[in-house]
């Protein structure tokens, strides 16, 4: 959970030789057995950094291919036609399409995630929360093309109400307003994502909550204070960096969602100011509708809006570090 | 302010365990009492049914009266969340939240009574600091977080935030154990000064500390392990210590056993 402590690594060795034989004299004979395990675990940390390295270089090499013969803004372009001579496609209706489907899930599913895990961790019966617990377990394990059939043909068909009362009362907002074609929109996507993002998300708080330290909810307790008032003071303060960190797994999840995206959108190229009426697209579903059918160079375009989720997952990733470093020194990690 | 307790025929159970059984003494307003007594022994077990903290824990229950001046803790219809504001405690090993900062830690129980105005939080805060003897060492780091201090000073935190609140009286479970032998002379000589406006009880494995502080004692003891924990005797501490009126306890005070 505590992604935040990871870098503070000891410095590499210096290179003054009577320093280092002075460390090589206290650190005394080195085994078999840990040279071994030494070069294992420094070997499997070489090889992760070698790997990415090698996709990142892989795809920024193909994306380059692509976006240089470009005829349209790579980043503002509403079209996707790499067949076309010259070619003119671009990826801003893909990033408006997988940040929308993602905060809609992210703003469903993160609530109700963390008032799973308080509720197992702090209200249920112990005879309640292992079974609970249990079937949340099983929800993280449906493959996803099942969550996209369910989607595509409960789902979908059972959207019209729910989006019929939205159109009603919240219409005049713009983002609720409905023209009444098929809810293959990004709200129906939205509830989607966020059911699959929900096990990851309530596991990972769930553990962070029954992580905290009994003291502190007697500190509470003895102040006075409800059971409520406990959660309020002592666990969700406590919990806060990895409740953080369980959304972001959730979210990476929902941004590079692809079958079960593919499989209940209606995609076009273009973006929907409401949430409801149908159409958009996101990355991870175009490039799983488009590569099979693609070019050489299609596919290169493809790798190129592929780059851009790396390039979005990562920012989402930084952003989420900053807001658990900001106020590190109140986090649970110094009690 | 400060109270007096009047506990009679108090048994606490954890599940069907019976932990300590019929239990009776009275603590009188403005004085420290202290508990002192083997390991299991049900001491503070018996500290933590004085503010209903026993029943937080699975399967705790309690029979028995415990009178706070007139009113029994255990009476039908008294809130447990309102006998904890009434009777602070301090815990074992120090423990200020660690995400709130110095200044909100003394607040918290304020924050929980009812809105508060700033003005009249800082005054608050100053006098618990101030009668925590902390007020010097943090006054210019309000704003920091509590865990930064050293343990001495979280405990005097503690111990601030159980003030602010101006409880009946303060319970203390170990509240040195964790401590260096300075911070405890300061947290001793605080307990000192606190008694002047709380009635204080306090749990010890330290028998000159027992000493030192209390005007009375309580010698607790269990006749085999498993077995409740019972009050063996309780008198003044100049009395305990000299000539007990129970052969255990002087058994237990001169180390022939325990």
């Amino acid at each position: 959970m505590d992604i935040s402590t990871q870098n503070t690594q000891a410095p590499p060795p210096t290179t003054q030789p009577p320093v280092a034989e002075q460390k090589r004299a206290a650190r005394g004979a080195t085994r078999p057995g840990d040279r071994i395990f030494l070069g294992l675990s420094r070997g499997s940390g070489i090889f992760l950094l070698v790997i990415m390295a090698a996709i990142a270089v892989f795809l920024a090499y193909r994306a380059s291919l692509a976006i240089s013969k470009d005829e349209g803004n790579f980043l503002t372009a509403f079209e996707w036609n790499t067949n076309l001579n010259p070619p003119v496609f671009g990826i801003a209706v893909l990033a408006f399409g997988t940040v929308v489907s993602s905060i809609v899930a992210m703003a469903i599913a993160v609530p109700i995630a963390v008032a799973i895990a308080l509720f197992l961790t702090h209200y249920a019966p112990r005879k309640l929360s292992g079974p609970i617990a249990y079937v949340i377990d099983l929800l993280a394990a449906v493959p996803s093309i099942v969550y996209g059939l369910w989607g595509a043909l409960i789902l979908v068909p059972n959207m019209n109400g729910l989006f019929g009362w939205l159109n009603e009362y919240l219409g005049w907002t713009g983002i609720f307003s409905w023209e009444g074609g098929a809810p293959r929109s990004m709200l129906t996507v939205g509830i989607l994502l966020a059911i699959m993002i929900l096990p990851i998300i309530t596991n990972v708080s769930r553990e962070v909550f029954r992580q905290v330290p009994q003291m502190h909810e007697e500190a509470a307790l003895a102040l006075g204070a409800t059971r409520w008032e406990v959660i309020r003071m002592a666990v969700l303060p406590f919990g806060r960096s990895g409740v953080i960190s369980a959304s972001m797994l959730g979210l990476g999840r929902a941004l590079g969602e692809t079958m079960a995206v593919a499989t209940v959108l209606s995609p076009t190229f273009d973006i929907q100011a409401s949430l409801l009426d149908p159409g958009g697209g996101t990355f991870a579903q175009n490039i799983a509708s488009k590569f099979g059918e693609a070019t050489e160079f299609g596919r290169d375009a493809l790798i190129a809006s592929g780059l851009v989720l790396f390039v979005i997952t990562l920012l989402v990733n930084g952003a989420a570090r900053a807001i658990i470093a900001r106020r590190k020194e109140y986090s649970g990690a110094n009690a | 302010m400060a109270k007096r307790i009047d506990v009679s025929g108090l048994t606490a159970y954890y599940g069907s365990h019976k932990a300590i059984e019929d239990i009776s003494m009275t603590v009188e307003p403005r004085s420290v009492t202290a508990f002192i007594g083997p390991s299991g022994c049900g001491k503070s077990t018996f500290l933590r049914t004085l503010n209903r903290m026993h029943e937080v824990t699975p399967g705790g229950r309690v029979e028995g009266k415990v009178l706070l001046d007139d009113e029994d803790l255990y009476g039908t219809g008294i809130d447990p969340v309102a006998v904890r504001r009434t009777v602070g405690m301090v815990f074992q090993r120090p423990n200020p939240f660690p995400t709130m900062s110095i200044f909100d830690n003394v607040a918290a129980g304020l924050r929980l009574n009812g809105s508060y105005k700033k003005s009249e939080l800082n005054d608050v805060v100053e006098k618990s600091l101030k009668g925590a003897n902390l007020w010097n060492e943090v006054k210019d780091r309000l704003n920091k977080p509590g865990s930064g201090l050293s343990g001495g000073q979280q405990q005097r935190l503690c111990i601030a935030r159980a003030i602010a609140v101006e409880p009946d009286v303060l319970l203390m479970d170990e509240p040195c154990s964790a401590l260096d032998p300075i911070s405890t002379l300061a947290i001793e000589d605080l307990i000192g000064e606190l008694k002047e406006r709380f009635t204080i009880v306090i749990v010890t494995h330290n028998m000159q500390q027992a000493a030192r502080v209390s005007d009375r004692t309580a010698f607790f003891n269990l006749s085999a392990v498993g077995q409740p924990g019972k009050l063996i005797e309780i008198d003044d501490t100049e009395r305990i210590f000299s000539n007990p009126s129970v052969q255990a306890t002087e058994d237990y005070i001169s180390g022939r056993f325990g």
